[in-house]
């Protein structure tokens, strides 16, 4: 199906109206986001598609709760994200969405299980963080610190550290943009098992178009609005994708 | 302006804060060392200038009565320069609003105005004119205390007689810049003054005419003061001389000097501290700044600026806050300089006492801020300049942590991870932790330091006034009295118990050396008068030979069982060897005390007293003060309620300025240590903070691991400040044992109490400053970029 609106459907975990943002500075206004309109089904893996400065990241924060669009209106379920305060934002957060970046951001002076453990200490029903890091292939590495992994192997640590919580949502903002290739393929084998087995809906914005293979929908952003959205009638499993 | 300077003020504007607390920092050291050097300067340059100017005398000697002819015989001394012979009686005064009687020291002076040793400065009104009796000079402290203008006149017992006294000029003796009776520690201006009357008047009314019995000398430049000393001694004694001193014995000239150099090494020492504490914040922040700006440092070097050049940007960060606190310290020290002066000239009468914070001052103050700035400077500097430019563009090597001593002992299961953060960032630097933890200790140390004196002050009060003086009403007659006088005392209005002592002006000797002193003799049953040391013990009178103070043995070398020479400096003046009986380690002064029986054997007198100490019943106060007023056998009465009164007054305001600085100088130190310390933490690892509010963590959660630091470092440095304020504090008893007073070493729970709760506080302000910072953190900016 193509065409700027998404559908709506009732069973949508994220329900994105007219969404636009407006960036200021000083006299010059950015729009970021133009009108956007999506929803997000259970379990479903998505890909972010678009040009640099398209408005993607834009998109994420704002379905992350780092970010409240300028108007227009985000659900999760029946939260009203666009009329949150700062606390339940964050709450928000907490609860319920794991994200993971392009660098990794942990933390620097706790080791790979000790990141894990600090989101697992305020959830309420997290996952074993020694389990978690087993599943991104980390068992040998429980005790080092992030200085003492390498770059892919800190991004499993963060998408550890991000699916322990058990979140409703992953959301990822170019997990593999400073990785290799074989590195950045297991990367995404992770997220793909993640979405596979504890059915997190899971977005992944990428400038990587083979990548796109390998999700539910694709979405193509372009200067601040839903180009275009493509359902994968197949979807394709990370190893046999190649760039 | 070059783009570096552009970039220079851009950068410290945004680092604002930071450099607002260096330069606070900074204002406190100079302020200090203005303050304390100013008023060091003018203390000292007012004493020396009042001192040659007003021919403030050199040895002075106190007798009986000599007649005129014996002057010039002094004249004659080689060595002996002038000679000022005087009539110096003191009186039982009633002043005009004042209940308690006061004492009235006499002094005589020309007629006829001439220049003469100890001469007068008239602050007010004129000098005695020829033919009038009843015209006197009054001092200005005991004026101003007792609110005596020109023109009032006072009441003073004279020959047993009532004699109205008019004030016609207030003056000040270099004499009595600090004005203070005899064996007392603090002055108490209203019940004690000099009083000046010519000597035509004074004369007579003591018996006193064609003879003196004070005589003051100057010496010729050169000449030997023991030598005089001896000479003059021998030539006083047949006329009941009681031992010649020089200025070091000298009351006034022995606070005074004393007062100077304390403040010569407060005045080093203090502001040392302070600018030590602004030369590590420096350190931290600027290391701080070129490890952030680290690329820009390659690619100013890449551009081909030369590393002093680069190295001179990043110092002149140091010096623009270091010169800021000048500026601001330099006014700040003007002003409690003046406030400091202020306050010396109720204690210390000078004609003029001026603070002034002269060019050299300033210089220094300049000069030392600005090594401050280099000193704390260097260690950045140095990387900065060392900086190959290849290198400088490659982003710092990530930081390492370990695993802490205690989680490697397998602790770590008690500590929760955010401790274990806060663990690890602090071990990853342990220098900078200690220095942290130690700038933070002095915070703490300055307080105790502050409070430690009204602590040492209410132990003395509790020893001197409360343990071994328990009498309401001590009075000393103007010469020793027969056993009569010990029946009549009993029997005066309101009097519940009396109990006589004897005091016997005497030098005692031991091998080379010797003291004057007051031998007091109190019974060995006596309540009212104990003596009582450093510990509160009461020391028992023994019933043979002499009880010292400490400081007196100390002072003369001797032990308990050294047979020392007593000289009696009265009546027959019978030299005597006497033992050493026993020491009282005292806080105040330097005594020497017998059992009155045995002083009265040793002096062949008949239970002779000087005085006695009284128990009085307080409905009868009034009655019986008026009495005394009038009564011309007693010379002195001492009321200890209006003692400690007086005491406390003086202490409270003396201390309050110097407490409140203290206070405020701390707080600077507490929230510039944390302020600074927690702005670059947050500097450091924002990145981390920010991911972690990503992470759902709330403002409060990441605020404990920011701050817990801060607070972590807070606790460690609470009993460093006490052990370090303590150390000090033992340092301040050492360095203050002068003959007048040793301060005890006591520190309340409350002194504690305080100095925790002051830089509690302070830090916690400062926390509040941080945490509302958090708020503004820009979270999605962050995570756009690499660390
Ligand atoms: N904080 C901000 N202030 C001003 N403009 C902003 C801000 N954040 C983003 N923008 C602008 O909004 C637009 C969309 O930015 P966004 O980061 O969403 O793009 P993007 O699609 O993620 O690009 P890229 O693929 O390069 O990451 C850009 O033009 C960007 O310049
Ligand atoms: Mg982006």
């Amino acid at each position: 199906m193509k065409g700027a609106r998404a559908q709506t459907s009732p069973e949508a975990v994220f329900h994105v109206h007219e969404v636009t943002k407006v960036y200021r500075m000083g006299d010059v206004e950015v729009h970021a986001l133009r009108g956007v309109t999506l929803d997000l089904l259970p379990g479903e893996f998505v890909v972010l598609l678009g040009p640099s400065g398209s408005g993607k990241s834009t998109l994420l924060n704002i379905l992350g709760g780092l970010d409240v669009p300028t108007s227009g209106e985000v659900y999760y379920r029946d939260h009203n994200l666009t009329a949150a305060a700062a606390e339940e934002l964050t709450r928000y957060r907490r609860e319920h969405v794991g994200f993971v970046f392009q660098f990794y951001n942990l933390i620097p002076s706790l080791t790979a299980l000790e990141n894990t453990q600090l989101v697992t200490d305020i959830s309420e029903n997290p996952l074993d963080a020694e389990e978690c890091l087993r599943l991104v292939g980390l068992a040998e590495r429980l005790h080092h610190f992030p200085a003492q992994l390498s770059g892919g192997e800190q991004q499993r640590v963060a998408i550890a550290r991000a699916v322990v919580k058990r979140p409703e949502v992953l959301l990822c903002d170019e997990p593999t943009g400073a990785l290799d290739y074989m590195t950045g393929k297991l990367v995404l084998e992770i997220l793909e098992r993640v979405n596979r087995e504890l059915r997190t809906i899971t977005v992944v914005i990428t400038h990587n178009a083979a990548i796109a293979a390998m999700a539910d929908r694709v979405i193509h952003i372009s200067s601040g609005t839903i180009a275009s959205i493509t359902r994968n009638e197949k979807k394709v499993s990370p190893d046999q994708i190649s760039w | 302006m070059t783009s570096l300077h552009r970039k220079l003020f851009r950068d410290l504007w945004h680092l604002r804060g930071q450099m607002l607390a260096v330069a606070l920092v900074v204002a406190c050291g100079i302020a200090t060392w203005v303050t304390m050097r100013g008023a060091w300067g003018a203390i000292e340059s007012a004493q020396q200038d009042y001192y040659t100017r007003y021919r403030f005398a050199g040895i002075f000697a106190q007798l009986k009565r000599a007649p005129d002819a014996l002057a010039r015989q002094i004249a004659l001394i080689p060595g002996v320069a002038s000679v000022q012979p005087r009539v110096v009686v003191e009186v039982n005064l009633d002043v005009p609003g004042l209940a308690d009687p006061a004492v009235g020291r006499v002094i005589s002076i020309p007629e006829h105005r001439r220049p003469m040793l100890n001469d007068l400065f008239l602050v007010e009104g004129r000098y005695v004119e020829p033919g009038r009796p009843e015209e006197v000079l009054v001092s200005a402290a005991f004026a101003a205390a007792n609110q005596l203008g020109v023109g009032k006149t006072i009441g003073a017992v004279i020959n047993g007689r009532w004699e109205k006294l008019k004030i016609v000029g207030i003056a000040l003796s270099p004499e009595y810049v600090y004005e203070i009776r005899g064996a007392e520690v603090f002055p108490d201006n209203r019940r004690f003054g000099v009083l000046w009357m010519s000597r035509e008047a004074l004369g007579p009314m003591f018996n006193m005419e064609g003879a003196f019995n004070d005589v003051s000398l100057a010496l010729a430049p050169g000449a030997s003061q023991a030598g005089v000393i001896e000479r003059l001694d021998t030539l006083l004694a047949p006329y009941g001389g009681l031992g010649a001193y020089d200025r070091e014995e000298q009351i006034s000239h022995r606070f005074t000097s004393d007062e100077i150099a304390q403040d010569r090494v407060t005045g080093i020492f203090v502001p040392a501290i302070f600018l030590g504490i602004a030369a590590f914040l420096i350190h931290i922040v600027l290391s701080r700044l070129i490890a952030t700006q680290r690329n820009y440092i390659g690619l100013l070097k890449a551009f081909g600026y030369s590393d002093a050049s680069v190295g001179l940007h990043y110092l002149e960060f140091a010096l623009v806050a270091v010169l800021a606190g000048t500026a601001l310290g330099i006014p700040l020290g003007i002003w409690l300089g003046r406030g400091l002066a202020g306050i010396y000239q109720d204690f210390f009468r000078f004609p003029e006492l001026r603070f002034s914070a002269g060019p050299r001052i300033l210089l220094w103050a300049v000069g030392i801020s600005a090594a401050a700035a280099c000193l704390g400077a260097l260690g950045g500097l140095r990387s900065a300049i060392s900086l190959p430019p290849a290198e400088a563009m490659r982003p710092e090597s990530p930081p390492r942590f370990r695993r802490g001593l205690a989680e490697q002992f397998g602790l770590e299961r008690l500590v929760s991870l955010s401790g274990r953060m806060i663990l690890r960032n602090l071990e990853r630097r342990p220098w900078k932790a200690i220095l942290s933890a130690l700038g933070m200790a002095c915070a703490v140390a300055i307080l105790i330091i502050g409070f430690y004196f009204y602590d040492a002050i209410d132990y003395i009060v509790q020893v001197e006034f409360q343990t071994a003086q328990r009498d309401d009403v001590t009075i000393t007659f103007n010469e020793p009295r027969g056993t009569q006088a010990r029946h009549d005392v009993g029997h005066l209005v309101g009097v519940l118990r009396a109990e006589p002592f004897r005091t016997v002006p005497a030098r005692l000797r031991f091998g080379p050396r010797s003291r004057r002193i007051g031998i007091t003799g109190l019974s060995p049953d006596a309540e009212l008068r104990r003596v009582v040391d450093r510990q509160l013990q009461v020391i028992p009178i023994p019933p043979d030979g002499l009880l010292l103070s400490s400081k007196l043995a100390a002072i003369l070398g001797v032990a308990p069982g050294d047979a020392v020479t007593v000289e009696v400096l009265e009546g027959s003046r019978p030299v005597r060897r006497v033992l050493v009986a026993g020491l009282a380690d005292q806080l105040i002064g330097i005594s020497a005390y017998m059992d009155i029986h045995g002083l009265n054997r040793l002096l062949r007198e008949e239970g002779s007293i000087s005085g006695a100490n009284l128990a009085v019943d307080s409905a009868a106060t009034p009655a019986l003060y008026s009495l005394l007023k009038q009564t011309p056998s007693v010379s002195g009465v001492q009321v200890r309620e209006a003692m400690l009164e007086s005491f406390r007054q003086t202490i409270a305001r003396s201390l309050s300025m110097s407490t409140m600085a203290l206070v405020a100088f701390a707080c600077v130190i507490a929230g510039a240590m944390v302020y600074n310390g927690a702005r670059i933490a947050l500097s450091e690892r924002g990145h981390e903070l920010a991911s972690l509010r990503v992470l759902g963590f709330t403002q409060g959660e990441i605020a404990v691991m920011l701050l817990g630091e801060q607070a972590f470092l807070m606790l460690v440095s609470l009993p460093l400040g006490f052990a370090l304020g303590y150390v000090i504090c033992y340092a301040l008893t050492i360095a203050m044992q002068t003959e007048l007073y040793r301060m005890p070493l006591v520190l309340t729970p409350k002194t504690y109490v305080i100095a925790f709760s002051v830089v509690a506080l302070a830090s916690v302000f400062t926390g509040i400053l941080i945490f509302r910072r958090l708020r503004r953190m820009d979270l999605i900016g962050v995570l756009k970029t690499r660390e």
